[in-house]
């Protein structure tokens, strides 16, 4: 389908590139010194999330405090006051747009990104994965940036989906973005919502998917090859947009085709090695980094010092 | 006895009639699970999902976020088996307030194990959150709404549907937390739920015409479990204690009452009745609960092994089994 809506190159494209730049960095440099991270999210993802923050999303300021608070306890009786990472996302309004994050395990991603855009202090990301903090590796909802509890993959979409049939009941005009990662799409439970999205014709659901082609065990096509995804989305009466998922222009144009009637998907084609080249030598195994040796992490040493040099 | 047709879509009907926040949601067991009427009445707030049952429980769960009840329907099984992860991290680890209305049972359906929910309560009681309930006659199915709707929580309720007996007057409603007496006595206490307790009613005038009394009671609070009436009956007892449940002996009624009395202390001895460990199979419920041991008779067995003698109480002195035709008019197929 072609998009007639053409946006202008205007501040935010510069902002976004420079927040992708950032993610990348930030991730980067969070593996190296916790020898250890979700890197090749970062390099598949890092446009997507900055433009979904500096375009795409309809979303006031953060409402959450820059440094993340400790985490209190689980939703429950008990918890009556849990805090929701939601408010990094802003405050609620019928007009505005709601954020998922699906595929929690990116949240290093999704952290990184908050920082960049301004709604999350750079301290923030020193509590990652420590001892009673809610920057957890795998985000839940108490995690900054995050609404729903996701990690247990394909259940974000379906959640949202819930929270979107809502909004229509209430005659709300925010939308709701879901971001998923291709993996998902094996679930079973993300053509069920599909189906359900098509039914009820939920088309204030906007869903961007990193298309990296990869998964835990390695290349998609090997684990489990999804073939055709854009023809699959499209007959279940998705509305279906195929971009670059490294041009920040092509990312945010279909955002403005929810409306009309079915739930719009943006396929996201990413390379897991973007920006990190030496990434490639780790390949096809690319959904987890731990260095194998010293010598291993010194080299990223020299991508980040070249990263920083370049800007 | 009274016995009541279609309490269920009966009583949806008018009790959501002021509360438009509440939803139902069916996954194509519409007039399987008493909704039909509901979906005529109030076609806008009634959601036909199909037959997608993890995205509907992760759906209810995005729904209630956003103040809507929803009032999800659908055989037990097809809810905890098929969609357990999306019940555990959707709903039940936000705390929301789902309410969840499985039918069918343990034996109530000739469907086979495919269709009979046996090990439902073992699950559903051990995700935290989750309050469990279950309906043993027409007034608990009459007042459960209001028990489940009190819950800010999660919900899970083993619902009835078709003919249902009146075992408790309709002023005795089923209250969160709190069992009720059937009938008083000191020999053994009985603590039954479900249908099992309109089955246990059969037999006890029998055990108390030779000489044993019983302590009956009627759970329909399953989780959370902690009637102190429950444990006060328990420890009056003279013989011991005997549950009975339409569910596997592991992890339901009577492990809850076996984790009661031992960490009160309580040292007496217990017999469970229910399906001894093992999937059952497509028959009718009276065969199925003859079959695996947890019908009157079996009471009986139970009894007269915790009491020491053979009390000689046959098949012909229990009173009429109630048989529920295959097909009826309140149902929607045999199943």
């Amino acid at each position: 389908m072609n998009v007639d809506v053409q946006i202008p190159e205007e501040q935010w494209a510069r902002a976004a590139r420079r927040a992708a730049y950032g993610i990348r960095r930030r991730v980067l440099e969070h593996t190296i010194n916790n020898n250890g991270g979700y890197l090749s999210q970062a390099c598949s993802a890092a446009e997507t999330i900055a433009v979904l923050y500096t375009k795409v999303l309809k979303i006031g300021k953060s409402a959450a405090p820059p440094v993340p608070a400790a985490f209190a306890g689980v939703p429950g009786h008990a918890h009556a006051d849990y805090a929701t990472g939601a408010l990094y996302n802003g405050p609620r309004h019928a007009d505005l747009d709601r954020f998922f994050f699906s595929p929690a395990h990116y949240a290093l991603v999704l952290y990184a990104a908050l920082i960049e855009v301004g709604r999350m202090s750079a301290e923030g990301l020193l509590q990652f994965n420590k001892d009673g903090s809610t920057v957890e590796m795998i985000g839940a909802e108490h995690s900054p940036g995050m609404e729903t509890t996701t990690g247990s993959l394909a259940q974000g979409l379906s959640q949202a989906a819930g929270i979107a049939l809502a909004r229509k009941l209430r005659g709300e005009s925010g939308r709701c973005v879901v971001y998923m990662s291709d993996g998902e799409f094996q679930e079973g439970q993300t053509w069920e919502t599909f189906e359900i999205l098509f039914h009820y014709r939920l088309d204030n659901v906007l869903v961007y998917v990193d298309v990296n082609g990869q998964q835990c065990d390695g290349k998609m096509i090997d684990v489990l090859d999804l073939g055709d995804l854009a023809a699959k989305l499209r007959a279940f009466g998705a509305i279906v947009y195929d971009v670059d998922g490294h041009d920040v222009e092509d990312l945010a144009r279909p955002s403005a085709a929810t409306g009309q009637g079915a739930p719009v998907v943006v396929l996201c084609r990413t390379n897991p090695c973007a920006g990190i080249s030496l990434l490639q030598d780790r390949a096809p195994k690319l959904h987890y980094v731990r260095f194998k040796s010293e010598a291993e992490r010194d080299e990223y040493r020299l991508v980040l010092q070249t990263m920083e040099q370049e800007g | 006895m009274e016995t009541v047709s279609r309490v269920h879509a009966n009583n949806l009907v008018s009790w959501a009639k002021d509360r438009p926040e509440v939803l139902v949601l069916s996954a194509d067991l519409t007039g399987s699970t008493e909704i039909d009427q509901f979906r005529e009445i109030y076609p806008d707030r009634f959601f036909s999902m199909g037959m997608t049952e993890q995205s509907m429980m992760s759906m209810a769960g995005g729904l209630a976020r956003e103040g809507f009840y929803p009032f999800v329907h659908t055989f037990a099984v097809f809810m905890y088996r098929r969609a357990l992860d999306q019940i555990a991290m959707s709903i039940a680890y936000p705390n929301l307030p789902v309410r969840m209305f499985g039918f069918l049972p343990g034996v109530m359906t000739p469907g086979g194990a495919t269709h009979q929910a046996i090990e439902d309560i073992a699950v559903m009681r051990s995700l935290p959150n989750m309050t469990v309930l279950e309906c043993g006659d027409a007034t608990d199915v009459e007042s459960v709404l209001d028990v489940a709707q009190d819950v800010p929580g999660p919900v899970y309720v083993r619902m009835l549907r078709g003919e249902i007996p009146r075992l408790f007057p309709r002023n005795e409603r089923m209250k969160l937390g709190v069992a009720r007496r059937v009938c008083k006595g000191s020999d053994i206490a009985l603590v039954s739920s479900g249908v099992c307790t309109e089955e246990a009613m059969r037999a006890t005038a029998a055990l108390r015409e030779r000489g044993v009394s019983i302590e009956h009671i009627h759970v329909s609070t399953l989780k959370p479990f902690a009637d102190p009436t429950i444990l006060e009956a328990i420890a009056q007892t003279k013989y011991g204690v005997i549950t009975m449940e339409n569910h596997t002996v592991l992890g339901g009624l009577g492990t809850a009452v076996a984790e009661m009395m031992a960490e009160a202390g309580v040292g007496r001895k217990l017999a469970r009745i229910g399906l001894p460990d093992q999937f059952a199979h497509g028959a009718s419920q009276h065969y199925l609960m003859r079959e695996y041991g947890l019908d009157a008779l079996a009471l009986v067995r139970n009894v007269e092994s915790l009491v020491g003698t053979e009390l000689g109480v046959g098949d012909e002195e229990l009173a009429s089994v109630r048989v529920n035709p295959i097909h009826s008019e309140a149902k929607a197929e045999a199943l």
